[in-house]
């Protein structure tokens, strides 16, 4: 098929138009605006819904009542909208409503920068709104990825019926790419006999609703919940290993970070040291056996990522008792050179030069 | 039993004695089964102490979270067109926390009917002000009265709302007594016809009775909204500016 050359944002909007999203909703915000340009234009021929929202909070519930009346729903932000959206996940998660919820990410906190960065993973990954639930949590690291791994997200989210996050970046969304519009696997449809649609003579009420002041009735829904996560870590955790067998540094890294790490890998290897990549795609459920079986005696990990630190938690979680794991990353909307990744895994494999200490910390 | 609506289910209503809620939800129902369109009507619940009136409607429902109702409507009803869409909302949140949300549906002309529900008062978190809440009241939250100085004004949402193009038809009813109730139905019809004419925002102010958190009887709290909420809260239709067509 030939390849057409979009920004990551437009990839993800056509994606998402080819997974059979007929609703958006979203509110004005660097790096992610060319989201809504494109879908200003495309969903209309489509016989789709766009909506300008007044607000972020507007905007996720929105996608909740056209989520609720059966439609396939997205609606997108950078990381100081994602933050608003919070109450609206919470209640998605709460009320199991399928969404697609793209996070092209910026440095924070606060009102932090327009550049590119990763410091939104604990909020992705461990809720950053209240109550116990999980969002799929998908990483794409190409503007071709930002087109699948949407039409997979749609997928996902009304096999489990639940709101899947895309946690993107500002470089993934601003930067141009040959994309294969491929439409395989295609969207899946799912009868949704929840939704309310109107009775329309067919059956009794249909209720979307969150609320539970009886706590035993409350728990038995939680209860319900967990175990689709369970349900959901079983079947669709996913990572790519790339040169991992005989690996002495191991690299850890997902979305733009890993596109850096792969670099460093290849470049590693010339030097002979023996590198490898375990590139997460699911960030949630996070990949935890494939990152425990990879690591032999005496494999260093190395976490890479646009952070502080944040992923490196859950590899410190998943690797075997007595495997280091180191951390190097960058905030702020810098991001690390090729060059940096190979000083620190020289230094690593004990052949390297003094590297920058203030970067880089050992976390085991 | 020739009163039994299609449109509620049998049980019974949560709310304290003399509230008007069960009141109001009475008239929706007897106005979606009047004009038979309980298949296809989807009710947009808020938080406050209708939140549990999707057990009472006896249609579809969804829940939103308190203040989002309009842009959960907004949702819905543009992905159903032919459907029925409505929210009901209280006045803490619609008038508070959703202020942005039903400004804007307005705004947008969303082709959507609101029943706003304002008895000067937070009812479920225990008799908070409102923004709604008469100067001088005494809430839970203002115990010497709300002093302008210290709480601001209260919030006149009929007459703001009849300002934004948007607005097809904008009333403010009573329920205080058996003449209002009469009337209050018949600006509930009016909303409902108007979203199945495809007018635009319909926004039905209704004024109720909270007694339990104005500390009044049943009685008195109706006396205390008729003495009290209508001379600030004067009762009619307001004109609403020519509508704008635009491509």
């Amino acid at each position: 098929m030939p390849a057409n050359l979009m920004k990551g944002n437009e990839a993800l909007a056509e994606g998402a138009v080819r997974a059979g999203c007929r609703f958006f909703a979203g509110y004005p915000i660097t790096p992610q605006s060319e989201i809504a340009h494109y879908l200003s234009k495309r969903l209309p021929e489509t016989g789709g819904v766009f909506i300008q929202a007044e607000s972020e909070t507007a905007a996720i519930n929105m996608i909740y009542g056209a989520a609720g009346a059966g439609a396939r729903a997205l609606t997108a932000s950078s990381s100081p909208g994602i933050s608003l959206k919070q109450e609206g996940i919470s209640y998605l998660a709460a009320a199991e409503l399928p969404c697609v919820i793209a996070n092209i990410a910026r440095g924070g906190p606060g009102l932090g920068g327009i550049q590119p960065a990763q410091s939104d993973y604990f909020q992705a990954t461990k809720g950053g709104g209240h109550g116990d639930y999980r969002l799929i949590v998908l990483a794409p690291a190409s503007a071709q990825e930002m087109f699948s791994l949407t039409v997979r997200a749609f997928n996902l989210a009304d096999r489990y019926r639940i709101p899947v996050l895309i946690l993107s970046d500002g470089i993934l969304g601003q930067m141009m790419e040959p994309v294969v519009l491929d439409n395989s696997p295609g969207p899946e449809t799912f009868a949704k006999n929840w939704a309310t649609t109107g009775m329309m003579g067919q059956r009794g009420p249909n209720s979307i609703y969150t609320l539970y002041l009886d706590p035993e009735q409350l728990e038995r829904h939680n209860i319900h919940l967990q175990a689709k996560y369970r349900l959901i870590v079983q079947s669709e955790t996913e990572a790519v290993m790339e040169q991992v067998q005989d690996a002495d540094v191991l690299l850890v890294a997902y979305g733009i970070a890993a596109r850096i790490a792969k670099a460093a890998v290849k470049q590693t290897r010339r030097l002979g040291i023996k590198t490898g990549l375990i590139r997460p795609i699911t960030l949630w459920p996070f990949p935890s056996q494939a990152i425990f079986g990879a690591a032999r005696a005496n494999t260093r990990l190395l976490v890479i990522e646009l952070s502080a630190g944040q992923m490196v938690e859950d590899v410190r979680l998943a690797a075997p008792a007595g495997t280091p794991v180191h951390f190097h990353g960058r905030t702020g909307g810098m991001v690390p050179s090729v060059d940096e990744i190979v000083t620190v895994i020289r230094k690593l494999a004990d052949i390297g030069d003094d590297i920058d200490e203030s970067f880089t910390a050992v976390v085991d | 039993m020739s009163r039994l609506l299609r449109s509620l289910t049998d049980r019974e209503f949560h709310y304290c004695p003399g509230c008007s809620h069960g009141v109001i939800h009475r008239l929706i129902a007897e106005v979606i089964d009047e004009l038979d369109i309980q298949e296809k009507t989807i009710g947009v619940c808020p938080v406050g102490c209708a939140v549990m009136a999707n057990e009472y409607f006896n249609f579809d429902t969804q829940q939103a979270a308190h203040g989002r109702a309009p842009a959960v409507a907004t949702g819905i009803k543009r992905m159903l067109p032919d459907r029925v869409v409505f929210t009901y909302q209280g006045d803490g949140d619609l008038a508070a926390i959703g202020i942005g949300e039903f400004i804007h549906a307005v705004a947008r002309s969303e082709n959507l009917t609101t029943i706003f529900v304002n008895n000067a008062i937070y009812g479920m978190t225990g008799g908070q002000m409102a923004p709604t809440t008469l100067l001088g009241q005494q809430t839970a939250t203002t115990p010497t009265g709300r002093s302008s100085k210290q709480a601001g004004f209260p919030l006149r949402i009929a007459e703001m709302a009849a300002t934004i193009s948007g607005a097809a038809y904008v009333t403010r009813v009573s329920v205080h007594s058996p003449g209002h109730i009469r009337a209050a139905k018949t600006a509930i019809r009016t909303g409902f016809q108007n979203q199945l004419d495809e007018k635009g925002y319909s926004l039905i102010e209704i004024l109720a009775a909270c007694p339990t958190n104005l500390g009044l009887s049943p009685a008195d709290a109706l006396a205390w909204v008729e003495q009290q909420m209508v001379p600030y809260f004067p009762l009619g239709e307001f004109s609403t500016t020519e509508r704008m067509v635009q491509p």
